[in-house]
C-alpha cells in the first residue's frame, strides 16, 4: 500500500510515484498536518486552533502558515504567553462544546500546563462520570539542533503516557499525520499530538480527502524474522535505514511503528516478538521510565517465555539535552546506533 | 403601614485611586529636565557612554559571528541598551540579578567576561557559569520563569536580614505568564526587597504589546500587587538609571518592591532564526530610530564638553579590541568532553552514572 510505506527520502517517493499509474498525491508532513487542520475546521465549526504564533508568517514551521488568513482570527487565535492558564482556556471551551487544538512551539513548554492538563484536562470524564468531557488536542513539537538545549528540545511524551484519561499519538508518515490529526480532533478525550521537528519535511502519498488513522493501532512498517525493532517517532527513518546495513549482516529485521504510545497497541507488537524471539526499542527520550519501558515491561509480561536474548533500548542518556555541539553530537544517535545495538545482540547470544 | 420618613444617599465611594508616572529626563536632542537629573560624576557618564558603546558593539559582532556560522542563534539589544546599561548601573555587586535571554547590556555592565558570554551564545553552557564573584543567574529561556525565582532570592535577602536588592529582568511578553503574577504577589504581601524591571519593547517575536495586554501601561500591574509601578523612557539612561537607583533604595530601606517599565523598542529581530520584517511595519522602525539612547546621551555629553571626536574614535577602538580578545580567547577555549554531560546532571555523579558513562564511553 502506497500510504503505509515510509519513504526515508524525497527521491525514494518520486521513484514511486512514477511506478504508480494512478499517480501517488505527494505531501509533505507539514502540508498534511496543515491540510487536516483545514478539512477538520472547514467540516466542523467546532474546530478552532490556539497558539502563541499560530498566526505568524512562519506559521508553526509551516503546519499553521496562512490558516488566519483562510479562517480568520478568531478560529486561528494568538495567545498571550500564559500556557497554563491559556490550557485552562481551552480545557473551558472544549467543555462548553468547541473543540480546541492548542499548539505548541516546543514540547518544554508543556511542563508550564501540567496541572491543567493532568488534574483537569485528563479527568473531568472520569470525575463526572462521562458527563463532561474534554475533547481538546495539544499539539507540541520537539526540538533537536543547535541552540535547543536543555529546555528547548525535551521529548516528554512518557509523563503523559503515564497519565490516565490522555491519549498519546506520535505520528511519523504524512499520511499518518493527517489521519491521526482527523481521529485526534473526533476523540471525545484530550489528545496529546507529538510532532518531531525533523520529519515536516518528511515526503508521502497523502489522499485528499478526509480520512482516520485508528488511535491505538501500530502499522508493520517492515516485516522481517530475526528481530522486531520498535521505532517510535522520528526513530522509524532511523529503523528503516538500518534494515539494509543489517540485511547484509544477514538479520532480517522486522520495523514496528507504533503511532499511537498511548493506547499501545501491544497485540501487534507481542505478535511480532512471537516470532522473532528478539526486541529492540528505539524512543527519542531518556531511557528510565521511557517509552521502552512499558514497552519492554509488556512484552516481559506477556511474551517473556519467546524471548531468544534480553531486551534491548536505545534510547537517550539519563541527562538533560547539552546545548555544545561537541556533547549534542554524543547525546544523539542514528541509525548506526540501531545497526550496532542489534548486532551486538546477536553476538551476546 | 410602613412609611418612608427619608430617602438617603449612597453613592459609591472611590477606595483608591492611582496615577501611572512617567519619568524622562534626557530628550532626542540631548537636553536634561536639571531638576530631576541624578547625581553622577562626569566620570560615572563617561563609564555609561563607554558601556553603551561596548555592547553595541558586542551585539554587533555576535551578530556577525551569527552569519558566519560561528555561534548559534543570539538575541539581540540593539535599541534597548539605556534600558539594561542605565538599570544595572544603579545595582552593586552584592546584589543579585535574574535575567531572561535578552540582557547582555546588563551583564557587560555587571563586568561579566565577555568571552564567557560569547562562549554561552555559541553554545557551551559553560558560559554561563557564572563567576564566583557575581551574583547573576543564568540566562532563562523559558518566558517569565525567572520572576519568582527572583522573589525567592529576594526573601532569602530579607530572612538573612542583609542590606542588598534583587533585580528580575524580563520582558513585555513575560508580563502574561501567571508566574510573572505570582511572583509580583509574592513580593507585594511580603514586601520584598526587590525591583521588577521590564523591558518593554514593544514586540514579544510577532505578538505586539497591544496583544499581550489591554492595560495602557506595564506599570500599572504593580499597583494591583500593593507597590509602585512607574514608566521610564527606557531609552534615556538617566531616567532608567535614576528609577533603578530610586527602587533599589527604597527596596534595601525594607519599603518593598518596585515594578519599573522601561518604555522601548526592538530595533533588531527577535533572534537570528526570526525575520521581523515579515510581521511589522518598517515606518514603525524608522519612528523610533532617532530616539536612540546612545545618541542622544552622546548629545548631551557633546554640549557638556564631555564628548570629542577623538574621544570618540578612543572609545570605539576600545571596545572593539575587547570584543575582539574576547572572540579570540573563546575561541581557544577546549571543548567539553562527552562524559562532562553527567558530570554536571548532579552535584556528585550517582552509581547509576558511574556504570551509564563507562558503557556510553
Ligand atoms: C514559557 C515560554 N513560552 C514561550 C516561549 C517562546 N518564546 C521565546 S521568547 C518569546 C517572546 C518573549 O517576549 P518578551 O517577554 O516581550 O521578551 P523579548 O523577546 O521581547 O525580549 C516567546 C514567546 C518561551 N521561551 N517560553
Ligand atoms: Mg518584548
Amino acid at each position: 500500500m502506497p500510504w503505509t510505506k515510509v519513504y526515508v527520502d524525497k527521491s525514494e517517493f518520486e521513484k514511486a510515484a512514477q511506478l504508480q499509474k494512478e499517480g501517488l498525491r505527494g505531501l509533505t508532513f507539514r502540508e498534511a498536518l496543515k491540510e487536516a487542520t483545514a478539512q477538520m475546521m472547514e467540516k466542523d465549526d467546532r474546530v478552532f486552533v490556539m497558539g502563541e504564533g499560530v498566526d505568524d508568517p512562519g506559521g508553526i514551521f509551516g503546519s499553521t502558515q496562512g490558516l488566519h488568513k483562510k479562517f480568520g482570527k478568531e478560529r486561528v487565535m494568538d495567545l498571550p504567553i500564559a500556557e497554563n492558564g491559556m490550557t485552562g482556556v481551552a480545557i473551558g471551551a472544549a467543555m462548553a462544546g468547541m473543540r480546541p487544538i492548542f499548539v505548541h512551539m516546543r514540547m518544554d513548554f508543556l511542563p508550564m500546563c501540567m496541572d491543567q492538563i493532568v488534574n483537569h484536562a485528563a479527568k473531568w470524564c472520569y470525575m463526572t462520570g462521562g458527563r463532561t468531557n474534554v475533547p481538546l488536542v495539544i499539539r507540541s513539537i520537539i526540538g533537536k539542533g543547535w541552540g535547543s538545549a536543555a529546555q528547548h528540545s525535551q521529548a516528554l511524551q512518557a509523563l503523559f503516557m503515564h497519565i490516565p484519561g490522555l491519549k498519546v499519538v506520535m505520528p511519523s508518515t504524512p499520511y499518518d499525520v493527517k489521519g491521526l490529526m482527523v481521529s485526534s480532533i473526533q476523540d471525545g478525550n484530550p489528545v496529546m499530538f507529538i510532532e518531531h521537528r525533523w520529519l515536516y519535511e518528511q515526503i508521502g502519498h497523502v489522499p485528499e480527502e478526509i480520512y482516520t488513522v485508528p488511535i491505538g493501532k501500530g502499522i508493520v512498517r517492515k516485516q522481517g524474522k530475526d528481530v522486531t525493532v520498535v521505532a517510535v517517532s522520528n526513530m522509524v527513518y532511523e529503523a528503516m535505514k538500518a534494515v539494509q546495513p543489517l540485511e547484509a549482516e544477514g538479520i532480517d529485521v522486522e520495523v514496528i511503528d507504533p503511532r499511537t504510545i498511548k493506547p499501545l497497541d501491544e497485540d501487534l507488537i507481542i505478535e511480532s516478538v512471537k516470532k522473532t524471539g528478539r526486541l529492540v526499542i528505539v524512543d527519542i527520550g531518556w531511557k528510565t521510565c521511557g517509552v521502552s519501558a512499558e514497552i519492554a515491561a509488556v512484552v516481559a509480561e506477556k511474551a517473556f517465555k519467546y524471548l531468544k536474548a534480553p531486551v534491548k533500548r536505545v534510547t537517550l542518556p539519563d541527562v538533560p539535552t547539552p546545548n555544545s555541539p561537541v556533547l549534542e553530537d554524543a547525546y544523539y544517535f542514528d541509525y548506526k546506533r540501531i545497526v550496532s545495538s542489534v548486532k551486538e545482540m546477536f553476538r551476546e547470544v | 403601614m410602613v412609611r418612608f420618613e427619608r430617602t438617603i444617599n449612597m453613592p459609591e465611594k472611590i477606595l483608591e485611586s492611582f496615577n501611572v508616572k512617567h519619568l524622562s529626563i534626557l530628550d532626542e536632542k540631548g537636553d536634561t529636565d536639571e531638576s530631576l537629573m541624578p547625581s553622577l560624576s562626569d566620570t560615572d557618564i563617561k563609564m555609561m557612554y563607554e558601556l553603551l558603546v561596548l555592547s553595541r558593539t558586542f551585539d554587533h559582532q555576535a551578530l556577525n559571528l551569527q552569519r558566519e556560522g560561528r555561534i548559534g542563534s543570539y538575541a539581540p539589544i540593539l535599541g534597548q541598551e539605556a534600558s539594561q546599561i542605565g538599570s544595572a548601573f544603579a545595582l552593586e555587586k552584592t546584589d543579585w540579578i535574574f535575567p531572561s535571554f535578552r540582557e547582555i547590556g546588563v551583564y557587560i555592565t555587571m563586568g561579566y567576561p565577555l568571552h564567557m558570554l560569547f562562549q554561552y551564545w555559541s553554545g557551551d553552557e559553560r558560559g554561563v557559569k557564572t563567576p564566583e564573584e557575581l551574583n547573576i543567574f543564568p540566562v532563562c529561556v523559558p518566558v517569565g520563569t525567572q520572576v519568582p525565582h527572583a522573589a525567592g532570592a529576594a526573601m532569602a535577602i530579607k530572612y538573612k536580614n542583609k542590606r542588598k536588592a534583587v533585580a528580575a529582568y524580563f520582558g513585555d511578553g513575560g508580563t502574561s505568564e501567571g508566574d510573572f503574577h505570582e511572583g509580583m504577589n509574592m513580593a507585594g504581601v511580603f514586601k520584598l526587597p526587590v525591583v521588577f524591571i521590564c523591558q518593554n519593547n514593544h514586540w514579544a517575536i510577532s505578538v505586539p504589546r497591544e496583544k499581550q495586554t489591554a492595560s495602557k501601561t506595564i506599570a500599572q500591574k504593580a499597583f494591583a500587587y500593593g507597590f509602585e509601578g512607574i514608566q521610564v523612557d527606557g531609552n534615556d539612561i538617566f531616567a532608567v538609571y535614576k528609577a533603578t537607583k530610586d527602587a533599589l533604595d527604597k527596596a534595601k530601606k525594607g519599603e518593598g518592591p518596585t515594578l519599573i517599565e522601561c518604555f522601548t523598542y526592538r530595533m533588531s529581530d527577535h533572534t537570528t532564526s526570526d525575520d521581523a520584517s515579515r510581521y511589522r511595519f518598517k515606518e514603525e522602525l524608522e519612528a523610533w530610530k532617532p530616539k536612540d539612547p546612545i545618541l542622544r546621551l552622546r548629545l548631551f555629553m557633546e554640549k557638556k564638553g564631555l564628548w570629542t571626536g577623538q574621544y570618540q574614535k578612543e572609545v570605539e577602538g576600545r571596545a572593539k579590541e575587547a570584543v575582539d580578545e574576547a572572540v579570540k580567547k573563546e575561541e581557544a577555549i577546549e571543548h567539553p568532553e562527552p562524559k562532562d554531560m553527567f558530570t554536571f546532571t548532579f552535584e556528585k555523579l550517582t552509581q547509576r552514572q558511574t556504570k551509564q558513562i563507562r558503557d556510553f564511553q
